[in-house]
């Protein structure tokens, strides 16, 4: 059952994602943004953490769990550090995932070289 | 008043200049569309066998020159002008090819309209006695167009439905003051109008209100009707485009469903091809035209033909900052025969 909550969830991410890139004159980049902040936010109301335990990835690997792990990350760093863990604590919880973007973008930029859509 | 001028906007030659040769080269897309067997050169691999795409349309306007050149017998010292342009920042596909072609250049920037106006001042400086022979070209290419006006190829967007397609082309045409025709009898030059439209995924209808402008005040200043022309063609309105100007020239008095087509319509099978409202970009009335209509016009298939190039004249900066999306649409009228 847990797979069908987290596909669910995740294809509802998307599916809005898909909706405002059709319905509006958003452009991929403006929504990517709209996700990400809207992660941070909702996560700062509480409203995500319990998405997240309910979907699992479905919640945390689409566009606004990026933004869950950067409010997550500043909440905790203020607990272990004070104020000044809300600047660090965001980006240590999330860079994992901006060294492998980092990493494997460039390893993909040299292996292949891009081409004009078919 | 000059003796050449007819109402306001528009020339009519004296001695019509005769277009004695083009060239047409496209990318693998165009060259699988339903116009595949009217172009000169089409090429496998959209890169040219360069490293880059801005190389690649710099040297497809080379070759498209020299195409012309050989089908005519000339050499590039016999021209005395290169009009062209394209669609890249400081027009480097253009000025790039006419560094190695060595030939004399005006550099002309009017986005998808740069074709008709290439011929426009092409014909003027020929009926001028300023030239003998003169060439004008203009090309465009997917993939540096993608890059220059919307987002990288990399990062994979999804394409609007009213997006239309770029076309990897580019035409070269040579003007003679002698010859046996096509001839190109008037030009008539378009105003820059702008009906508000900022929306960049929908340029067919920011463009459609300048293509009727122009068609409308040719009428106008020459007296002729769109049952003078076998055909009157549009240079990338599109699918969208198109239709809005149809209804519009009705409503200005002239119906044109009969012998009226778009250059972005007619080079994809947009069926089969995915390309959602048509063709667009310089390269597209410029292949269309060196490549197909100018074929009928010399098989007489056609005997008399407008071509109306549009250009949607935007940059990102002023699409970022909101503006509205002011276009152009210059006309060229061309016959077969010339008494």
């Amino acid at each position: 059952m847990t797979y069908v909550y987290t596909f669910v969830v995740g294809g509802t991410i998307c599916v809005i994602g898909q909706l405002l890139m059709d319905g509006t004159k958003l452009t991929p980049a403006h929504v990517l943004v709209l996700f990400v902040t809207s992660g941070v936010v909702l996560t700062a109301l509480g409203i995500y953490e319990p998405l997240v335990e309910f979907a699992g990835a479905g919640a945390t690997i689409p566009l606004p769990g990026f933004g869950y792990s950067l409010a997550k990350g500043a909440i905790n760093g203020v607990k272990d550090k004070g104020l000044i863990g809300a600047f660090l604590g965001g980006v240590e919880a999330t860079s994992g995932g901006i060294a492998a973007a980092v990493v494997f973008g460039y390893l993909m930029a040299l292996l292949f070289s891009s081409k004009t859509k078919p | 008043m000059s003796k050449k001028r007819l109402g306001n906007q528009t020339v009519r030659f004296v001695n019509p200049p005769s277009i004695i040769s083009t060239g047409s080269i496209v990318g693998p897309k165009e060259g699988m569309g339903p116009l595949k067997d009217y172009f000169d050169l089409i090429l496998d691999d959209d890169s040219f066998e360069l490293d880059s795409w801005e190389k690649a349309e710099s040297k497809m306007i080379k070759e498209a020159v020299k195409i012309s050149l050989g089908k005519a017998s000339l050499e590039a010292s016999d021209i005395s002008y290169m009009f062209g342009g394209d669609l890249l920042n400081q027009l480097i596909s253009t000025t790039f090819a006419a560094r190695d072609l060595n030939i004399p250049l005006f550099g002309l920037f009017g986005a998808c309209s740069t074709m008709t106006e290439a011929l426009s001042l092409g014909a003027m400086s020929i009926d001028g006695d300023f030239a003998d022979y003169v060439i004008a070209t203009t090309s465009s290419h997917f993939s540096t167009a993608e890059r220059q006006f919307r987002f990288p190829l990399e990062l994979g967007n999804q394409r609007k439905l009213t997006a239309q397609w770029t076309v990897t082309g580019a035409g070269a045409a040579i003007l003679s003051s002698t010859g046996g025709g096509p001839y190109i009898t008037h030009i008539t030059t378009g105003k820059v109008v702008d009906f508000g439209i900022s929306d960049v995924n929908n340029m067919g209808a920011a463009m459609a209100p300048a293509a009727v402008d122009t068609i409308k005040t040719h009428f106008l200043d020459t007296g002729l009707s769109p049952k003078d022309y076998d055909l009157i063609v549009t240079g990338d309105l599109g699918i969208i485009g198109s239709e809005i100007a149809l209804e519009m020239l009705v409503k200005e008095g002239f119906n044109m469903h009969k012998n009226y087509t778009d250059c972005g319509v007619e080079i994809f099978d947009h069926k089969i091809q995915d390309t959602h409202a048509g063709g667009s970009g310089p390269g597209c009335s410029a292949v269309v035209f060196t490549g197909y209509l100018y074929k009928l016009l010399l098989e007489k298939k056609i005997k008399s033909l407008l071509l109306v190039s549009t250009g949607a004249l935007l940059s990102t900066t002023s699409a970022q900052q909101g503006e509205s999306i002011p276009a152009i649409a210059h006309a060229v009228s061309i016959t077969s025969e010339y008494n």
